[in-house]
């Protein structure tokens, strides 16, 4: 019997997060973003039924970058998590942070466990709070390690670069129509730096709306209400540019 | 439902050992239900009683199961609150995992394997019959379903009653129901109903004026579920007990 190479940890792990990292690279890119009546999900997605992003539960909705099977199965595995908790205790106490440790238990897992290999995505699990100070956005990246962001995130191919984008222009209280055309923006990018037109059917949009009157509030953007969001963009923008309580202009 | 089986079962009601003897448990009583063009109301009074004693008079029988649908229960409270969350929990967690909503019919069918499921409780006196509405968004209508403690669903055309008090609210429902009312006169017919089931069922609890507690009246159409208001269902209530002052036994059908 012949023997194995040794393999040094550092190096074995080293190896595992370049594959996983590759393969998230590979899939596009989408953004996070905080706005003023909640949180708003962006993402290049030229499928209609497979969704990138998704409700977990009341105030919790999920966005994954990567391999479509494996996130599919972790959106799942967390439906019934947050399903579980809610029916055992209460609706309240099914929280982003219980679910975003569970993910992070479950990829580091997955990531550090020789006879697999590693989960080719990159997750983000975002809450929804009654206030803008009370939202949550964690980043689960491939191995298991979990990010407490704020205001925007990236995940995906071009993550840094446009994380870097929104980060200089993402400020707090912006309008959902702003919001929306600045994610946009950041995704238009591309990699070389030449922006891109990015059709309104190739995008999926979903937000977390602390001000609808369900208690579940998840819900996509799709049709006439995103393209008059694209559209009211401009206007909007002028609109909200002038708040009553800064210096009004003379 | 099969994840909760496996994970947890003690979570599921049908996988207990049934209670030795007879139990005294808190009951629901009138449930009815009415369709009208473009939807469907259902309504439930607000009492429970325990053998002869009103065990609690502010009980709310009524729940949504999901944007579309509601269900409305009668029989041991306890046992159809604890359905009731488990079916809502099923509704909201199979739309999430695939992506798209149960029909109607697929709802419908739902419960009428958890009412089967509790069989066992029903032969100790601990029945649920819950009552089943929604708006169909395929055939765009509202429907009833109504069931037995075996399971048996049936649908109902026009309206239905569930309950102890049923007998007479369906009477009630039998000549004051035609097919084209609208939302406004579906919410009063209900309400009759109602007053006269708590007019002959002692177990039926009629508007509680002094208190301030009248029936849970809601109202399912395209655009969703919608409770009416306290302020809308009092003023409900009281204009049928208003007109009941002068004709205590409710409107005249026609005779012939």
């Amino acid at each position: 019997m012949s023997t194995p190479f040794y393999v040094s940890p550092q190096q074995a792990m080293a190896d595992r997060a370049e594959y996983a990292r590759k393969g998230i690279a590979r899939g596009r890119s989408l953004v996070v973003l905080q706005y003023t009546d909640g949180i708003v999900f962006v993402g290049e997605n030229p499928s209609r039924a497979l969704h990138k992003f998704s409700e977990i539960y009341d105030r919790i909705g999920f966005a994954a970058a990567g391999k479509y099977n494996e996130y599919e199965n972790l959106r799942i595995g967390g439906v019934r998590y947050a399903d579980l908790r809610g029916y055992t205790y209460d609706r309240d106490d099914v929280t982003a942070r219980g679910l975003a440790n569970v993910y992070a238990q479950t990829l580091g897992t997955i990531f550090s466990s020789a006879g697999e290999k590693p989960y080719e995505v990159e997750l983000v699990v975002a809450e929804v709070g009654s206030e803008p100070e009370g939202d949550q956005i964690y980043r689960l990246p491939h191995d298991g390690s979990i990010v407490d962001e704020h205001g925007s995130v990236a995940v995906g191919g071009n993550a840094e670069q446009i994380s870097s984008y929104l980060d200089q222009r993402h400020r707090d209280g912006m309008s959902l129509a702003e919001a929306l055309k600045l994610a946009v923006q950041a995704l238009s990018r591309d990699t070389n730096g030449t922006e891109r037109e990015i059709p309104a059917e190739r995008l999926e949009v979903a937000v977390l709306d602390r001000t609808r009157p369900q208690q579940r509030k998840f819900k996509r953007i799709v049709g006439r209400q995103l393209s008059r969001l694209l559209e009211a963009d401009d206007a909007a923008v002028a609109k909200t540019d002038e708040p009553s309580d800064e210096a009004p202009e003379e | 439902m099969d994840f909760l089986a496996d994970h947890s079962p003690e979570l599921l009601p049908g996988n207990r050992k049934l209670p030795e003897g007879i139990v005294e448990a808190p009951h629901g009583t009138t449930i009815v239900a009415a369709t009208f063009p473009g939807g469907v109301v259902l309504a439930g009074d607000r009492r429970a009683t325990m053998g002869n004693m009103i065990a609690q008079r502010d009980i709310e029988k009524v729940f949504p199961a999901d944007e579309y649908s509601a269900v409305g229960i009668a029989g041991t409270a306890g046992l159809a609150v604890e359905m009731v969350k488990l079916f809502q929990l099923e509704l909201e967690h199979f739309e999430k995992v695939e992506g798209a909503t149960l029909s109607l019919e697929g709802k419908a069918n739902r419960l009428s394997t958890m009412i089967r499921g509790n069989l066992g409780m029903a032969m100790q006196g601990l029945a649920v019959v819950p009552l089943f509405a929604g708006w169909d968004e395929g055939r765009e209508k509202g429907r009833i379903f109504s069931y037995d403690v075996t399971g048996g669903r049936s649908e109902e055309h026009g309206f239905a009653a569930t309950g102890s008090g049923s007998i007479f609210a369906r009477g009630s429902m039998k000549k004051l129901y035609r097919a084209d009312l609208s939302e406004e006169q579906a919410t009063t017919l209900v309400v009759q109903a109602l007053y006269d089931a708590a007019d002959d069922d002692s177990a039926t609890g009629g508007p509680d004026l002094a208190r301030g507690i009248f029936p849970i009246v809601t109202v399912i159409t395209d655009e969703g579920f919608r409770r009416l208001t306290d302020e809308e269902s009092s003023a409900l209530a009281r204009s049928v007990t208003e007109r009941r002052l002068e004709q205590p036994d409710g409107p005249r059908a026609a005779l012939l």
